[in-house]
């Protein structure tokens, strides 16, 4: 009966992941919506290369940010109408693990893709390979500080009718801090200077998250579930 | 709980359940106020009442999903939690929603909980076959009828091994053969000295076991 | 000490005690705050540098400390509502929103206001200004979770877990707009340099701070009141309270 907490995380993760892949139109979802919002600049701007390269560390992140705020939404909404959420409520395990399994399961299938795409969009903008690499870290590790402080958002929200705008107001202003940083990086990266400052901040916010989140978002989600 | 029998197992003598001066207000209703119960080991509490009078609340309640304001529920003398001392799971909780996800079939779900309340995985076909659920076992949950996704709920609490059953209106949607089945293993968790907290309009035959009844609301 | 916390946390009696409060409150605010106009207009020396356009920082910098202030306390509030279950510590979180918000629209509009003569323009993307906007979205969210749930109950304890949420990340989204802003080299708006302050620009100020405070309080136990009662409709207190305003107003 005693389950270690280890096993709990990879039980959960495991069976997220499942369900994910039964539907492929939720991982799918906000991969194509961040290539259309990278797109949109191009067509409604000015395709010149330096400019759209000047552009790109900014658009590229909140394209990014969008994205994952119209995941998130999605995050628990299902787990609370089905009842999965009382059970788990009602099972002897601490919570805050089970959230941080399902965060994971959603940052991989709807985080992760955003993430690999990234670095294709950005040589359509003209980006040079190390601003790319600089890219593709800072969203390595900014875009599980986004679902960590979403599952929040996503837990206080789970269980109200209309939550998308709600959601991305509430939740929008805490991760500005992530959107500076992450998009400062890749912009020092570009003008040739060592961006490692603004990466180890973004670091640091990323472990910060992971030790605050999941009880913040525990505590929210036995809210929503009464 | 290792041995895979959904039924096995004798619950210790003290294990007693007990609510005092529950009190919950939602908005200007006063769904209940200053409410007392006790279930000993081996007895059923069934809830009846009006709808609207809070059965479902109640229920809630004692299983920690919901809030009281005041007082407070106690198992074995210590308030009621998901764990007890030893770490063993106390509740299985069953209310109208079925927690089974619509792309996964009836055995992965099932599987899920399986794991999670420690029964042996390889004891399932016997526990879906105890439950009629055997034809549907590699259907996805959407395709079940309500009465399907009932037993499934039903097998969800065989699962648990939790000494305290909490189950929100068991008999809806279930057939007779259905309704005979809850009966039957009802009788057999009460005879284990299992408790059980039931929310019924129709009655439910508990056999020989203790049935107090709580009457909420007025009694129209 | 505890019995005394426990009294004056039961509506009805709040209630009345915040009501003898208020006036003890609002005059102090009143006056100070006179005080304080006549001495940032009058007292106060034109600054060598900005002439008399400084002059608005009598409004914009109390109303910018307040509108942190007010936030923190909204969160102190709601994190003793959401531990120790006091209503009452939800209603003050719920009344401090939007006295909060207006605080910082008022942070906001004065501070544009002084960039106009300052830069030329209404709107620098400067670190202080940009914290306040930040600031103001905190709120909205704040009072747009709240409002989004039916049971008071659940929005109480909801939006007392973002507000939480929120206190933790006011000072990193403070030090990343300041980290963001140093990296740009843009205008900021120029402070009173320390060796400049003169003893009759400071002393305005600070009665300015004070008034304003003092105001925030008195309008902060009106509304809690107002929250109380509407809180409390159901309860005997309540309607005895209701009753007997209604007969003043008939008598009248």
């Amino acid at each position: 009966m005693n389950l270690g907490l280890g096993s709990l995380f990879l039980i959960v993760l495991q069976r997220d992941l499942m369900i994910a892949m039964r539907r492929w139109s939720d991982i799918c979802n906000p991969v194509v919506f961040f290539v259309l919002v990278v797109a949109l600049f191009p067509l409604a701007l000015n395709p010149r290369a330096e400019f759209l390269r000047a552009l790109a560390p900014g658009v590229l992140w909140i394209a990014a940010l969008l994205a994952a705020l119209l995941s998130l939404n999605q995050l628990f909404r299902a787990d609370i109408e089905d009842g999965t959420m009382e059970q788990l409520l009602t099972l002897p395990y601490p919570l805050g693990l089970v959230i941080l399994a399902k965060t994971l399961a959603h940052w991989l299938v709807t985080g992760l893709p955003v993430v690999a795409v990234a670095p294709m969009l950005a040589i359509t903008y003209h980006l040079p390979a190390d601003a790319i690499s600089t890219l593709l870290l800072s969203l390595l590790i900014g875009t599980p500080t986004i679902s960590l402080l979403g599952s929040i958002g996503a837990a206080l929200t789970a269980g109200l009718r209309q939550s998308g705008v709600l959601l991305a107001l509430m939740v929008g202003p805490l991760m500005l801090p992530v959107l500076m940083l992450g998009a400062r990086a890749t912009d020092i990266a570009l003008s040739g200077d060592d961006p490692t400052g603004p990466l180890y901040l973004l670091g640091a916010l990323l472990a910060l998250a992971l030790s605050l989140a999941p009880p913040a978002a525990a505590m929210a989600i036995r809210i929503s579930a009464d | 709980m290792q041995d895979g029998a959904p039924q096995g197992k004798r619950f210790t003598e003290v294990e007693l359940l007990t609510g005092t001066g529950l009190t919950l207000w939602r908005g200007a209703n006063c769904l209940f106020d200053q409410l007392s119960f006790s279930a000993a080991p081996g007895g059923a509490l069934l809830i009846r009442g009006p709808n609207g009078s809070g059965k479902t609340t109640l229920l809630r309640v004692i299983a920690g999903l919901t809030l009281a304001e005041e007082g407070d529920v106690r198992w074995q003398g210590r308030p009621l939690s998901a764990r007890d001392e030893t770490g063993r799971h106390t509740i299985a909780y069953c209310g109208h929603a079925t927690a089974l996800k619509p792309d996964l079939t009836t055995l992965e779900n099932l599987r899920f909980f399986a794991r999670l309340s420690g029964y042996a995985t390889s004891a399932l076909p016997e526990l879906l076959a105890s439950t009629g659920l055997t034809p549907c076992a590699d259907l996805p949950a959407r395709v079940l009828s309500a009465g399907q996704k009932r037993r499934a709920a039903l097998a969800r609490v065989l699962m648990s091994g939790a000494p305290l059953w909490l189950l929100d209106e068991p008999q809806t949607n279930l057939d007779a053969a259905g309704r005979e089945f809850l009966e039957r293993v009802l009788q057999k968790h009460l005879a284990n000295a299992g408790t059980a907290v039931i929310v019924a309009h129709q009655s439910i035959d508990m056999g020989s076991a203790r049935t107090t009844v709580l009457q909420m609301g007025e009694a129209a | 000490m505890w019995t005394w916390f426990y009294r004056l946390a039961s509506p009805p009696h709040f209630y009345r005690v915040a009501a003898s409060l208020v006036p003890w409150l609002l005059w102090p605010a009143l006056l100070l705050i006179v005080l304080g106009i006549w001495g940032g207009l009058v007292v106060a020396p034109a600054d060598y540098q900005q002439g008399d356009g400084y002059r608005i920082i009598y409004v914009h910098v109390p109303s910018a400390y307040l509108s942190m202030m007010i936030y923190v306390t909204m969160a102190l509030a709601a994190g003793i509502g959401l531990i120790w279950r006091i209503k009452l510590a939800h209603a003050v979180a719920a009344s401090c929103a939007p006295i909060g918000a207006s605080f910082t629209a008022a942070a906001l509009i004065t501070g544009m206001l002084w960039g106009k003569p300052m830069w030329g323009t209404y709107w620098q993307w400067e670190p202080r200004l940009t914290s306040e906007l930040i600031l103001l979205f905190l709120y909205f969210g704040y009072m747009s979770l709240r409002s989004a749930f039916n049971d008071l109950n659940q929005s109480d304890r909801a939006s007392a877990v973002l507000a939480l949420a929120g206190v933790v990340n006011v000072p990193i989204i403070h030090f990343s707009v300041l980290w963001w802003a140093g990296l740009h080299q843009g205008p900021s708006i120029s402070k009173l340099d320390a060796p400049s302050i003169v003893f009759n620009m400071l002393w305005p100020l600070l009665t300015m701070i004070l008034g304003f405070t003092f105001f925030f309080l008195g309008v902060l136990a009106m509304r809690v009141r107002g929250e109380v009662l509407e809180r409390e409709f159901h309860s005997r207190w309540a309607q005895d309270v209701l009753r007997s305003t209604s007969i003043m107003e008939a008598d009248r």
